[in-house]
């Protein structure tokens, strides 16, 4: 091929086209990275200890306890939620259930928030 | 110096999500190029979008106004570093599909054009990593030199010198190996 530059950089460009990104990525990133924050200091202002005595309520103030400190920790909880449908099935209760849940958590928060 | 007033979290966070539907696909193109597949490329635009949220008041007092679209890509690419140290891999060679699917191509010019464009490819993927980068920069996001310069930490001088570098390399490589198949 014998392309001069012009045509070379325009062949390039061609080549490299922008990628769109799949749609569920931008619709799952986009509304967890928005409410991110709020959901957690909404969740943690409205935790009461009387709504505790129910084993699936633990769930949602305990991913608030974790993530409550700062911005940027969307992806934990959706993350976490994402696998709560394959926790529930391998549970055996709502207690093991919501063990699950938490250690789930606390291992995302790790890996997504290593300084945290 | 005086300090700033914080910037509010509303404020913040209309900021960030601006920040975010107006770069998506740039951060989604890059990562692609970089790791040659959209698995991985979802999960570096994931990670880029949360590390960028996490610092994201800080680079807004640190830049004067300046557009944030290179501070981004330096994320994704410091992420892209990242991803194949900790993986002990390089990019796949699979990124051929990308521009082939979304560039329209008829008749006789279909069979030229897609090997033209595999070439190239090909040879994009055979780079020097720097040179690799500032050519995904430049043609699948469109920055600038300015941009580029500071998305790599370089000056404007040696980002004009490593793109002209890497687009005659580029060509040479393709015109040895115009069809494509990465032998030779």
């Amino acid at each position: 091929m014998s392309a001069g530059a012009p045509d070379f950089e325009s062949l390039l460009r061609e080549a490299l086209s922008p990628v769109e990104p799949p749609a569920d990525l931008a619709a799952r990133t986009e509304s967890a990275l928005v409410n991110l924050t709020e959901l957690a200091q909404e969740e943690l202002e409205s935790w009461e200890l009387s709504t505790m005595r129910d084993p699936r309520n633990w769930v949602r103030p305990a991913a608030a306890v974790v993530i409550g400190a700062g911005a940027g920790t969307a992806l934990v909880v959706l993350r976490v939620r994402l696998r709560h449908r394959a926790r529930k099935q391998q549970s055996s209760g709502l207690l093991d259930l919501a063990e699950r849940t938490i250690s789930d958590i606390a291992e995302e928060a790790r890996r997504l928030l290593p300084d945290r | 110096m005086a300090d700033e007033p914080p910037i509010s979290k509303a404020e913040l966070d209309a900021r960030f999500s601006e920040l975010y539907r107006r770069h998506l696909r740039d951060v989604y193109s890059y990562s692609y190029y970089r790791v040659g597949n959209h698995h991985d490329a979802e999960d570096l635009t994931e990670q880029t979008f949360l590390q960028a949220y996490r610092h994201f008041e800080r680079a807004l007092r640190e830049s004067n106004g300046r557009p944030l679209r290179p501070w981004l890509i330096r994320i994704a690419h410091n992420l892209a570093a990242n991803f194949y140290r900790d993986r002990s891999r390089k990019p796949e060679s699979t990124i051929e599909d990308a521009g082939m699917i979304s560039s329209p191509h008829t008749t006789e010019a279909l069979v030229e054009g897609r090997e033209q464009l595999k070439s190239i490819l090909e040879g994009v993927s055979h780079l020097p990593d720097d040179r690799r980068t500032a050519l995904i920069m430049r043609f699948a996001l469109g920055m600038d030199n300015r941009e580029i310069a500071r998305a790599l930490g370089r000056t404007d001088g040696a980002t004009k010198v490593l793109l002209h570098r890497a687009i005659r390399q580029l060509e040479g490589m393709v015109s040895e190996n115009p069809d494509g198949t990465g032998e030779g």
